[in-house]
């Protein structure tokens, strides 16, 4: 009987923090920008230059480590990481290896296997890289250092997890919990997220793990899920055939949807980490912890049951829109101007969800005010506009914030409400369908339906269907 | 007049009472250089445009009022590893040959707030790695007072450049003994601040957590005032500390009545030049006619600041000088291979010998296996270290000791081994170790004519009682900073004026 | 004790530090840090069981700045003194490959 075996993961996963200037400068985070735009001294390493700490990354980073359950490490440093690459400038990275802001944490996921705890070994904090772009042709690198010492947390997992499932549903938890702190938008094809996959296999009851490899340069879920299957198989062939899995670092491929050893014998990887001599030690009061617990918002759980009780919709609903915080904060924003929030979330679920996955976008990416959805809801609910038009506003909103009220005016979108108007064009329904007329007229309900149907096409859809279906009832009585 | 016999105080009196012009002090100092620099070497850079265009400036910020310190129109010089916007900052190195950093440091910010006239940058051994200045890429330094002689290190070049007069006063840096050292050699005063005092921010890092600028002049009052003028809390480094006062000027009293000075026995053995040991007994004495009141003591764990020290400033400059790869700035091969073998490449040619030697170290110590027996190690004893200064100076005001076991050696003597030349830090080194604030000043002279310095130590952020014990030897003694006599007379402008 | 440094060791710290040593230089530096270790291990004649390493002198703490934007494009200066670029970015030889 062939062997079974169990894929053990664990995880590295780096996220982009939220603040406007760098861990240890006053260069603006801001994504893209010309090359070396946002750089100073600090952060492109000129000799000289000292690195002087922003406080809001430790803030962010407390943040995180407190909603993850860890335990804050209350005098915390930072650590020289010291190897040489042209991304880095002062070829070592500020980091912390010693005594790191947060330890010993632990996080809830839920697959189908049911709940499981995954574990967190240590959180720090770090300054990014620079960015590498590869001239194929010229056989040389262009070094930009606009991400050069934009702040990073990175969350060491446990080997908890044991299929692609948990990882996904880690980094989502994960994800979540940092969106829902403001702390960060993790967007993982941005870089502002992104994951090393620690994996090793092992028969299935050993107690003992198997050689692990670290895959890097995974850069959406999908990349994730493809490499660690790869992965796991990679490994298992190897033991079959009764070969040695060598511990390495290996680089996703994701065009080729495959992973290959990064070997150099330049690569010691022997980092020669060493306290920070340029920064002093972070003590962490008590108040400050306190300070940033009476700060954290309610996360998912206590949202869901939130919605559930203050707005009355359904657990499947609720669980929807709080999968986000994104969508949650426009879901109560809406609600608080229109007062309706079945429709809100009736909006957001289906129109906004559709349209969110046709621009792939996610929900981070949404741009419109609650005014404007607001506004909508009011206008289709007071008959101004009929639902077909609503959504081909609601489409504009969607991607430009369109004021409603100024759109359906420039389009004269307004459902035709003048009974006159109505009256005339009905009359001409009636004349030109005798047949629908007499079917209904002889009780065949759903001849009306296909007159309905001419009469909107002839108001161009502008009509009010609920008023036509009155109008048009009552003139067939006779 | 002997304009260049004036201390930096005095010229800066003479300039504002308009006895002197800020233009004719500049060339008087600028053709001192060019009389003496073929002999002294003690710049690396002189930036003669660069100097008389700031003096004219200066005058006329002197004359309509904006500019009233004391050291207004001074001509001074920087040590090679601070920086300074648009001027070539070398470190002493081949490979920033070509530096020319896009901003100013901190304390030469302050300075040129001050209205110095910055002459140039003075040569230095090789990222401040050294006790002799030799070990500079252009070349080495000789002692003014005796040019077949060292004038020490590394911030050589500044301690001659004052003494020679090719300047009035210049900033050093001190790591492990870098401003006391060649002082002593040079005859003249040289301060290493209390760690945190003066700004690091511009000095090309070497032992981070050691390294401090400080003053070199000709006598105990320009060291205040150019103290005075350098020191200030920077939130560009980390590590500035916020002082309650920085009026260092005001320590300048003729009164050690009552001051407990503690003079090490450990310090005072085999190793030690009788003839330097003599000068240190005989000052002490003065102190004590004063009215201080002098004993000798153990500091205890005297030999262990050595390797200590060479332990923890080697694996910060590994770590620190790691950004000179020929990627940003600086010196990059002419010819490579790859990545790696640019770096290499760029590194083992534009580094020298003994900057590469504690590279190696640092590596080294750092490296896998060997961080707790080395590094931590050293860090420990650095603790106990300073728990020996803090005990002492319960009982002590000042700890006074040699800055050097010997004069000035001859130039070329002390590289060949290496292990010699640390051995000759032990007196400075300590005091970097703990934070504390260090003086130099001239004793006296060996009988082969060199400068002997007496080194004095203070407790944390106790500059004042340093400059006040300073200042009441020199006016008991009548003044210590003497020209040098074997530098070949200049032609100097400014002794016709 | 006297340390023993190996060629291995040598070529080792080599690559961590970048430094390409001749045949001599190699030499030189294993007698070097021989040298220098065995006077390092002196250290080891002193107890420090139970002492904290200390890398601080003084108790600073929390030397923080506030996340305001302070600096504007200073791409010029970012490259002013690059050996070698490419329009705005540093040239160096390929990274990967």
């Amino acid at each position: 009987m062939a062997k079974q075996y169990e894929t053990v993961i664990g995880l590295e996963v780096h996220i982009e923090l939220a603040t406007k200037t760098k861990i240890f400068c006053g260069c603006s985070t801001e994504f893209g920008g010309a090359p070396n735009t946002h750089t100073c001294p600090v952060c492109t390493g000129m000799p000289g230059s000292l690195p002087v700490l922003n406080k809001q990354v430790v803030d962010y980073a407390l943040a995180i480590g407190l909603a993850t359950n860890c335990q804050i490490t209350q005098v915390c440093k930072f650590d020289r990481k010291n190897y040489f690459y042209p991304d880095n400038p002062q070829n070592y990275q500020i980091s912390q290896l010693y005594l790191p802001i947060a330890r010993n944490g632990w996080v809830e996921i839920e697959t189908n296997g049911g709940k499981k705890k995954v574990r967190i070994h240590e959180m720090h904090m770090e300054e990014d890289a620079g960015k590498l772009v590869h001239d194929e042709w010229d056989d040389t690198s262009l070094v930009d250092y606009n991400r050069s010492g934009v702040p990073l947390v990175e969350i060491v997992s446990e080997p908890d997890m044991r299929s692609a499932e948990e990882v996904i549903a880690y980094l989502e938890k994960l994800r979540m919990i940092v969106q829902y702190l403001g702390a960060s938008d993790c967007k993982l094809q941005e870089g502002s997220m992104r994951a090393d996959v620690n994996l090793s296999v092992r028969e299935v009851g050993s107690d003992t793990f198997g050689t692990r490899t670290e895959m890097k340069n995974l850069n959406s879920f999908k990349a994730i899920t493809h490499a660690i299957e790869g992965e796991r198989e990679r490994q298992i062939e190897l033991l079959e055939e009764g070969k040695a899995v060598v511990q390495e670092t290996r680089r996703w491929d994701d065009n080729k949807e495959h992973s290959y050893a990064m070997r150099s014998k330049e690569d010691a990887k022997d980092y020669r980490y060493f306290p920070e001599p340029d920064l002093v030690p972070i003590v962490i009061s008590d108040e400050w912890i306190t300070r940033i617990k009476s700060q954290q918002p309610e996360f998912r759980t206590e949202k869901l049951e939130r919605y559930k009780r203050e707005f009355d919709i359904p657990e499947y609903d609720a669980g929807l829109l709080t999968e986000s915080k994104k969508m949650a904060d426009l879901f109560e924003a809406t609600t608080a101007i229109c007062k309706k929030p079945k429709k809100v979330s009736n909006w957001l679920m289906v129109e906004t969800m559709r349209l969110l996955k046709d621009n792939n976008m996610e929900p981070e990416d949404l741009r419109f005010s609650p005014e404007n959805l607001a506004k909508l809801i009011d206008m289709a609910d007071a008959g101004t506009i009929n639902s077909s038009v609503a959504k081909e506003v609601f489409e504009q909103i969607f991607l430009n914030d369109t004021d409603p009220l100024v759109y359906v005016e420039e389009h004269g979108l307004k459902t035709v409400n003048d009974e006159g108007a109505l009256k005339e064009t009905l009359e001409k329904v009636i004349a030109a369908n005798p047949q629908a007329v007499a079917d209904y007229r002889g009780g065949k309900e759903k001849a009306l339906g296909a007159l309905v149907g001419q009469t909107m096409k002839a108001m161009k859809g502008k009509a009010n269907p609920g008023m036509v279906n009155e109008m048009l009832k009552e003139m067939l009585k006779d | 007049m002997d304009i260049l016999g004036l201390s930096a105080v005095e010229l800066g009196k003479k300039i504002k009472a308009k006895e002197i012009s800020v233009t004719d002090a500049t060339k008087a100092v600028l053709a001192q250089t060019a009389s003496v620099e073929p002999h002294i070497n003690s710049y690396v850079t002189i930036d003669e445009k660069g100097a008389l265009a700031q003096a004219e400036e200066i005058q006329k910020k002197i004359d309509n009022g904006e500019l009233v310190g004391p050291l207004a129109g001074v001509p001074a010089a920087v040590k090679d590893n601070m920086c300074i916007k648009g001027q070539l900052t070398t470190c002493g190195s081949k490979i920033l040959s070509n530096f020319k950093p896009t901003y100013t440091a901190e304390a030469v910010l302050n300075l040129q707030k001050a209205g110095a006239v910055l002459i140039g940058k003075t040569n230095m051994d090789e990222f401040a790695m050294g006790s002799t200045t030799e070990t500079s890429y252009y070349g080495p330094t000789m002692n003014p007072h005796n040019m077949r002689h060292v004038p020490g290190g590394s911030s050589g070049g500044s301690c001659a450049a004052v003494a020679a007069q090719e300047c009035y006063y210049s900033l050093g840096s001190d790591t492990g003994g870098s401003i006391r050292q060649p002082s002593s050699f040079c005859g003249v005063v040289g301060m290493k601040p209390t760690y945190g005092t003066v700004s690091r921010y511009g000095l090309v890092a070497y032992g981070s957590s050691l390294d401090q600028i400080g003053p070199v002049t000709k006598n105990v009052t320009d060291c205040a005032a150019v103290l005075q003028t350098i020191a200030s809390y920077d939130s560009k480094d980390s590590t500035s500390v916020k002082r309650e006062d920085y009026d260092f000027m005001r320590a300048l009293t003729e009164d050690v009545r009552g001051l407990r000075i503690g003079i090490p026995k450990d310090y005072f053995t085999e190793g030690l030049d009788r003839e330097v040991a003599d000068a240190i007994y005989a000052a002490a004495k003065v102190l004590k006619e004063q009215g201080a009141v002098v004993e000798t003591f153990d500091l205890s764990l005297v030999q262990y600041a050595i390797p200590a020290y060479y332990v923890i400033a080697s694996a910060e400059a590994s770590s620190n000088l790691e950004r000179f790869d020929g990627v940003k700035y600086g010196y990059r091969t002419a010819e490579y291979e790859g990545l790696h073998n640019m770096y290499k490449k760029t590194r083992s040619e534009g580094f020298g010998a003994e900057v590469k030697r504690r590279i190696m170290l640092g590596s080294f110590v750092l490296s896998s296996g060997y961080y707790d027996a080395y590094y931590l190690k050293a860090l420990r004893t650095k603790a106990l270290i300073k728990a020996a200064f803090d005990k002492a100076f319960e009982s002590y005001d000042i700890i006074l000791a040699p800055a050097a076991p010997t004069t000035a050696p001859e130039l070329g003597k002390s590289l060949s081994d290496p292990m010699k030349m640390y051995l000759s830090d032990i007196y400075t080194v300590s005091v970097n170790l703990a934070g504390l604030p260090g003086i130099s000043i001239p004793v006296g002279r060996a009988k082969n004519g060199l400068p002997i310095g007496m080194q004095m130590i203070g407790n944390s952020f106790q500059e004042k009682t340093l400059l006040r014990a300073a200042y009441t030897y020199e006016c008991a003694t009548g003044g210590c900073y003497e020209q040098p006599a074997h530098i070949p007379a200049a032609d100097l402008a400014g002794k016709e004026a | 004790m006297a340390n023993k440094i190996s060629d291995e060791t040598i070529d080792y710290v080599g690559i961590l530090a970048k430094l390409e040593l001749s045949a001599k230089e190699k030499e030189d530096a294993k007698a070097d840090m021989e040298k220098m270790l065995d006077y390092i291990d002196t250290l080891n004649e002193l107890d420090t069981s139970g002492i904290e390493p200390m890398s601080h002198v003084f108790p600073v703490n929390n030397v923080f700045r506030e996340d305001v934007v302070t600096n504007g494009n200073q791409m010029k200066d970012t490259l002013a003194n690059a050996p070698q670029r490419s329009g705005d970015s540093f040239k160096v030889p390929k990274t990967i490959g």
